[in-house]
């Protein structure tokens, strides 16, 4: 990156609502390394989770992302950019979790072709600015395939054991489609767009889902982070300011 | 080269329009920023040039659009591998704008800076001479919020990120100057034909 070390760097009148929480590391985000498949589980009907092998991964933050690459015998390349699932550790394994897209180029390769032992390309982790290190009370709202991300969060909050607070609101079409249906805890808040278990309303989430946490305010406030696919991310930024919460603490990863 | 078993990809389109690693979008035009998108009325729309320039100057809505408008009908790039052809927007166009603040011979780069906070780094030379607009409709009507609206800045012949949204003015250096995407592990200059995504590349 250009040396800027000389020179008083510009600050614009407005500051950023959301700067980087962390500093990429330009060296590994710039390099290709093989990641082999060793596992695939499935989460719903239209999800599953892949384990990779990375032996030189650099390690990552809750919420960073990586872009991965398939290549075909005659050199045609496809990537894409996915989040990563799994907590930080030292196993030298990674998981994804994909959506099947209809006609997707690379999630349906994953879904119709992929079997543990084969191998497919990563660069990262990517993008410091929806990262988590675990410091800031979290509040994750996410849709679909948009849990991601926010689950390396609420794993690693586990694993540590950390004392701030995390809740995470999350909305799937049905209890089915809910991606890590068994894993979610007290933590978690399910809304169901389609259907519903027993007693649980049908709803598209809304300012009565997110008024409750926003009550309960923890010293410091919360860091938001909305994940899922735009027009989801346009939608819960929206409740949220509307709610209250300052724009400069809402962090967007939009899925396109 | 890697190959991944059994993966065939798409078929074969050959298509002179698209940059390496790229692909043909059609008719989703995907959103990537990282803030919430903010309800910027025109009327609060206000657009500066300063740093090493003869005549620093802040337009208005209404004064920027007394500049002779100009369009552009290509294609767009996204650094998360999507293109986009024969989108038009209409505005006008960066020089009209430079033609008016003079800037110094010893100014060499640009931030981009919107009305977010959201930064982006530039050389001076992919802003000027007919390359980039400010732009504030697109298919003939008012830019949307979220692709930017009321009027972003648009310099189609790099990856999109540059083409900062909600564009509230340009700093002119003598020095390039990291942005936030640069900041966060993207290149510097974003050529798509280069394939310049990150750092490094
Ligand atoms: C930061 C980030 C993180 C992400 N994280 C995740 C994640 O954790 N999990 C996840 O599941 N997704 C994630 N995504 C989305 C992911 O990157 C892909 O967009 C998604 O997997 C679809 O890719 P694909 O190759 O399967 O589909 P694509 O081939 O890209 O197709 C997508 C859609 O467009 C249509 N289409 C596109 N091009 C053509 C064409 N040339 N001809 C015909 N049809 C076409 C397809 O039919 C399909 O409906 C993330 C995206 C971003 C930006």
């Amino acid at each position: 990156m250009t040396e800027t070390s000389t020179h008083p760097a510009f600050t614009p009148p407005t500051r950023f609502a959301v700067p980087g929480r962390i500093v990429v590391n330009n060296r590994t985000a710039g390099m290709w390394q093989t990641a082999t498949l060793t596992e695939i589980r499935r989460e719903t009907p239209r999800a599953s989770t892949f384990r990779f092998k990375v032996p030189k991964w650099a390690g990552h933050l809750p919420g960073q992302h990586l872009m991965l690459r398939l290549t075909a015998e005659d050199g045609y390349a496809a990537q894409r950019h996915y989040s990563i699932a799994s907590a930080p550790d030292d196993s030298g394994h990674i998981e994804l979790t994909l959506d099947h897209v209809e006609g997707g180029e690379v999630s349906g390769w994953f879904h119709s072709v992929a079997e543990p032992g084969d191998e497919v390309e990563v660069r990262g982790p990517l993008s410091g600015f929806f990262a988590w290190p675990g410091d800031r009370p979290a509040l994750l709202i996410g849709a679909g395939s948009g849990v991601v991300p926010l689950m390396s969060m609420v794993r690693h909050h586990r694993a540590r054991g950390l004392p701030v607070p995390l809740r995470m609101l999350v909305s799937a079409r049905s209890p089915e489609e809910l991606i890590y249906a068994r894993e979610l805890g007290a933590e978690t808040t399910p809304v169901f767009t389609r259907s519903a278990p027993e007693g649980v309303p049908v709803a598209r989430m809304a300012a009565a889902h997110v008024a409750p946490l926003l009550a309960e305010q923890p010293p410091g406030g919360w860091e938001a982070y909305v994940c899922g696919s735009n027009a989801f991310a346009e939608h819960a930024s929206r409740l949220l300011v509307a709610g209250g919460q300052p724009v400069d603490r809402i962090r967007i990863e939009r899925f396109g | 080269m890697n190959v991944s078993r059994g993966f065939t990809g798409r078929a074969r389109v050959h298509h002179p329009g698209l940059p390496p690693g790229q692909y043909d979008a059609g008719d989703d035009w995907p959103v990537l920023s990282a803030e919430v998108t903010p309800e910027l009325a025109p009327a609060d729309w206000t657009f500066r040039i300063d740093g090493l320039v003869e005549q620093p100057r802040t337009w208005t809505w209404e004064e920027a659009h007394t500049l002779p408008a100009s369009a552009y009908e290509g294609a767009i790039h996204c650094v998360t591998s999507w293109s986009k052809f024969g989108v038009r927007f209409g505005g006008v166009s960066l020089d009209a704008f430079l033609d008016v603040v003079r800037p110094h011979g010893s100014a060499t780069h640009a931030v981009a800076y919107s009305h977010t906070g959201y930064t982006t780094n530039l050389p001076l030379a992919d802003l000027a001479g007919g390359r980039a607009w400010i732009a504030w409709e697109y298919d003939g009507e008012p830019l949307p919020s979220e692709h930017g609206g009321p009027a972003r800045l648009l310099v189609p012949h790099l990856y999109f990120w540059k083409s900062a949204k909600w564009i509230a003015g340009l700093r002119l250096l003598d020095h390039d100057e990291p942005g936030f995407w640069e900041q966060n592990g993207y290149h510097a200059r974003g050529n798509p034909w280069e394939e310049q995504r990150y750092a490094g590349d």
